[in-house]
């Protein structure tokens, strides 16, 4: 059992940037008017949890949000 | 015209001085240092805020710090082209319909165009005895482009590139040259909007006739204009200068170039950090009351510039800031701004650069900065290299 995280991108702060799509396409996707949401409200395979931290250290809204666990 | 020298960056500086034109960065950490928000009693009175935390904060308060200006010139001369100078509630409905064109699915379909741009400009330089990445292969992929998505020849792109010089370095200081862009693209335009009201087309022009307010009101011809101008001065010499920025320091940078050349696959990451560290663009704002920043007062209608590149510099939001790592994994960079008015055009400068390097890479593995020849970086609003002269290896 591996402690999982939740992922959310806040749609306030979202300014389309795209660059969590770009890191993580399997986790974000984007709209027609290029915001970000997340494709997977949870994830727990430790390659996914490591690319939702990547996404976040690079979006320069501070847009996505996780919680752990 | 000789400009007065600059007695002290913090309280007189100038962003046309040599030294700042030349290498603004260590200036803007002394001013980190000692002056993090500096003033100048030219351009009628400008602030100038160096650290990532304060530029973050003018960003994202539209409120006291307005749109209205967004350039930082001598003379009154006002330019009004929706979306990039309005602040809310103006700002949304035109910002909205710029955006669906401008996304990464739509502009991945315009790669095989610039790939075949970049490539016709590369069999050109490889015959060519002398080389300038800036004249001969930069400033062209980015006109190509947009002309191509406005449905208009190419061979216009050197009118183009006209008045965008006129427009943004002289316009800095010489407000007839600023006015008489203006007039020019505005009537240039004015003549394509009218022709594709008769004859639409598959292009951006087109599009933006049809496109709808939210409430199902069309543009008005001026707003249409106001927005294809924004498109063309906002498109092209900001691509051209990140193109040539990076040029520049691989052409400088043995080690990140063969590095470059032999993992492909680094070229996003790559890009990205020529992007925050050579960011091109600096916009400011008007501000719109009273109030501070960081402790500093601040005075209603002057302005406040609002260098993106100078956040991107800032040691206390990223690791050894002055460092270009081509493989740095946490890069969230303000090249493209931060709020409201991100960049719409962000996606569409990320393939151009992506495919311009990676395509020159290829096929001009070996290349060096030829130090027998000047170089130049241009003033004001948009930095990057205007003459970048290039030795190519023998091969
Ligand atoms: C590397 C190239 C580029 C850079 C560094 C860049 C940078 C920027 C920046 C910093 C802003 C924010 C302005 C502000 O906060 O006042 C901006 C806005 C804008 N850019 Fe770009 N830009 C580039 C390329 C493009 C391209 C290719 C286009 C379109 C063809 C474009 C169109 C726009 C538009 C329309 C806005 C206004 C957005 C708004 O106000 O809502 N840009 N750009
Ligand atoms: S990186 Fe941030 S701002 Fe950009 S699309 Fe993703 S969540 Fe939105």
């Amino acid at each position: 059992m591996t402690s999982g995280i939740t992922l959310r991108v806040d749609p306030d702060k979202c300014q389309g940037h795209a660059r969590c799509s770009a890191l993580a396409p399997e986790l974000f996707q984007l709209d027609e008017f290029g915001n970000a949401r997340e494709r997977l409200g949870t994830c727990s395979e430790p390659d996914q949890i490591d690319k939702a931290y990547v996404a976040r250290a690079n979006c320069p809204e501070e847009a996505i949000i996780i919680t752990e666990g | 015209m000789a400009r007065a020298p600059v007695t002290d960056w913090a309280s007189d500086w100038d962003h046309l001085d040599p030294a700042w034109v030349g290498n603004p960065y260590p200036i803007w950490q002394g001013l980190r240092d000692r002056c993090p928000v500096a003033r100048t009693d030219r351009y009628r009175g400008v602030y100038f805020p160096t650290r990532y935390a304060d530029i973050r904060k003018v960003a994202y308060d539209p409120d006291r710090f307005s749109s209205r200006r967004v350039v930082v010139r001598e003379g009154e001369y006002r330019v009004n082209s929706p979306p990039i100078t309005s602040d809310p509630p103006e700002h949304r409905p035109m910002r909205m319909v710029l955006i669906p064109p401008f996304t990464p699915q739509a502009v991945a379909k315009l790669e095989p165009q610039t790939r075949s741009v970049c490539n016709e400009l590369i069999d050109r330089i490889l015959v060519q005895e002398a080389c300038d990445a800036a004249v001969d292969y930069a400033q062209h992929i980015p006109v190509r482009i947009i002309a191509h998505m406005l449905g208009i020849p190419a061979e216009h792109g050197d009118r183009f590139r006209a008045w965008i010089t006129m427009a943004l370095q002289e316009g800095v200081t010489n407000q007839a040259a600023l006015k008489q862009a203006e007039q020019e693209i505005s009537e240039y335009f004015a003549a394509q909007i009218a022709e594709r009201r008769t004859r639409p087309g598959d292009d951006l022009v087109s599009f933006l006739i049809e496109a709808r307010h939210p409430d199902g009101e069309a543009f008005t011809d001026r707003q249409v204009l106001g927005a294809l101008r924004l498109l063309l001065i906002a498109g092209i010499d900001t691509t051209w200068s990140a193109i040539g920025s990076s040029l520049w320091h691989l052409a400088t940078h043995p080690h990140d170039r063969e590095r470059l050349v032999r993992e492909p696959a680094l070229i996003d990451t790559a890009i990205e950090e020529f992007l925050r560290a050579y960011a091109p663009v600096t916009m400011a704002r008007e501000v719109v009351e009273d109030t501070e920043l960081a402790g500093c007062p601040m005075k209603k209608g002057e302005m406040v510039m609002l260098s993106f590149p100078a956040a991107n510099r800032d040691p206390d939001k990223f690791a050894h800031a002055d460092a270009v790592k081509i493989d740095r994994a946490e890069n969230p960079h303000v090249a493209f701004g931060l709020g409201i008015h991100r960049c719409i055009g962000s996606n569409l400068a990320r393939m151009e650069m992506r495919i311009a390097l990676a395509e020159w890479l290829k096929r001009i593995p070996d290349f060096s900065l030829d130090r027998t020849r000047p170089m130049t970086w241009s003033e004001g609003a948009v930095r990057g290299p205007r003459v970048l002269p290039i030795v190519m290896a023998a091969r």
